[in-house]
């Protein structure tokens, strides 16, 4: 029986991923880029004016990869949270500490192209339609993290701080988006509804897939970027973060 | 990371111990006490200054208004839980006793709710007659703080043991940490008025909330030891 041991926790260690990221994040830059002329080109020029919506709608192409990415980019960083409380790794922690940004600042677009989107289609910046409301409330929670890291100056604890309030978040997400859906039924009636919104255009689909891969693509790209700098900020002390900007400088 | 810590001391005993002591504390200071009653009652009266005296439009707002200034009022008094025991020192000292830390935490927000947000849930019919409300629609508000403010406390002791010992802006930050987090039991508290004016039961409200108080029960104080073992690192 051949036994190939590896080592999982090679990379596990700031130290030997540094380099790493810094590849991982010119294999999904690059990509990103392309995928994000490719699908702009698709929304912009290609996909022909909505017949209700005119040009108005091609915000989407921005609005909904934004959408997407805010939460899927909290569960992303709850999840590193729990890594780094269970194994009490330093790697982890910094990961949710470099996703956070990049997932209010989705949140931020989401909000800001989504109220931009609501002017022409509903005749208002703001109305208190479920998603909205709670993609809202998803800004106060990542703000809060930030906050939080912001406000502890002893970096590991910062890190188990903000670990366990982003889980006490991630698990209180869903009965927040169901509440507030629950409230706006009662308050609201169907103002909007864009669950029953006719069938895409073929190309328009493809264009906001695009979008969205794109925007998955520059996450995990402006991620790695943000983690090297928390890496070398944090690890400064050490022998080969002094060595690596001798090299640079 | 240290979780719970099976110690020596049982669960109810540790339980009551930090209980007995957290209620007899508050009770030597019971200005203090008056003194957030006295809070959500001014903020609570300040609506209708802010608003108009139309009795329509107040009974339509009575509920927010009431929860709303509940949970701001929970805020306040959050510091309370854990602030003054980090900074003489008890806490360290709690840390290290033979019971369980998260018993000694349930005591502890245990006296925060029975100091703090139970007689604001009695005082609470009194101040909803400024608006209007009448009959069972007392009652279920009421009913719903008895049943709601107790998860505001249990949330709210996360984010207390958490911010303890920030230099930075510690009431703006648990606010900041805390009140997204109160949403669903304002939506639930509020809406259990609400249904019950409309002439809906309001079962299915006061049953969330009692759900979301069984879950915080069981999960929360775990989660605030966690906190505060970071917190004395």
């Amino acid at each position: 029986m051949s036994t190939r041991v590896i080592n999982w926790f090679k990379f596990a260690s700031p130290a030997s991923f540094f380099p790493l990221a810094g590849r991982i994040a010119w294999w999904f830059a690059v990509p990103a880029a392309l995928l994000a002329v490719a699908g702009l080109w698709l929304g912009l020029v290609v996909a022909p004016p909505d017949a209700q919506q005119g040009n108005a709608y091609r915000i989407i192409f921005i609005h909904v990869a934004s959408a997407w990415m805010s939460m899927f980019l909290y569960l992303v960083m709850a999840g590193w949270c729990a890594m780094s409380l269970i194994f009490n790794a330093r790697l982890s922690a910094m990961m949710a500490q470099a996703v956070a940004p990049t997932g209010a600042l989705f949140t931020v677009i989401a909000l800001w192209t989504g109220s931009f989107w609501g002017r022409p289609a509903w005749g208002t910046y703001w109305a208190w339609d479920a998603r909205m409301t709670s993609e809202l409330i998803l800004l106060f929670l990542y703000l809060g993290y930030l906050a939080l890291r912001q406000a502890i100056d002893e970096p590991r604890r910062a890190d188990r701080a903000s670990a366990v309030l982003a889980l006490v978040g991630a698990i209180n997400v869903p009965i927040i988006y169901f509440s507030v859906r629950w409230w706006n039924t009662l308050h609201q009636g169907a103002t909007v509804s864009l669950t029953k919104a006719p069938k895409m255009a073929a190309v328009m689909l493809t264009g906001m897939l695009l979008m969205a891969l794109a925007a998955w693509f520059y996450a995990i790209a402006v991620t790695m970027i943000r983690l090297r700098a928390i890496i070398l900020e944090r690890e400064r002390h050490t022998a080969w973060v002094g060595a690596f900007a001798g090299a640079v400088r | 990371m240290s979780g719970a810590t099976a110690g020596d001391g049982g669960v109810w005993p540790g339980v009551a111990w930090s209980l007995r002591r957290d209620l007899r504390l508050a009770l030597r200071s019971k200005a203090e006490l008056g003194v957030q009653l006295l809070f959500y009652a001014i903020v609570v009266t300040l609506f209708p200054l802010g608003v108009g005296a139309d009795p329509t439009l107040l009974k339509a707002l009575a509920s927010g208004i009431l929860w709303v200034a509940a949970l701001l009022a929970s805020l306040l008094s959050l510091p309370r839980l854990f602030a003054i025991d980090f900074a003489d020192g008890t806490l360290e000292q709690i840390t290290l006793s033979p019971y369980p830390l998260p018993a000694l935490i349930s005591g502890k927000i245990a006296a925060h709710w029975l100091t703090s947000g139970a007689p604001l849930a009695v005082l609470s019919p009194l101040l909803a007659l400024e608006f209007g409300l009448q009959g069972p629609e007392l009652g279920v508000l009421a009913l719903g703080l008895l049943l709601g403010t107790p998860t505001l406390s249990l949330l709210g002791a996360v984010g207390a043991a958490l911010t303890l010992g920030l230099r930075a802006g510690g009431g703006a930050l648990l606010a900041l940490l805390i009140l997204p987090l109160y949403v669903p039991i304002l939506i639930f508290g509020a809406g259990a008025v609400e249904a019950i004016r409309a002439g809906v039961g309001a079962g299915g409200e006061l049953s969330v909330l009692g759900a979301a108080l069984l879950a915080s029960v069981v999960g929360a104080p775990f989660a605030a030891a966690v906190a505060v073992r970071i917190a004395l690192d």
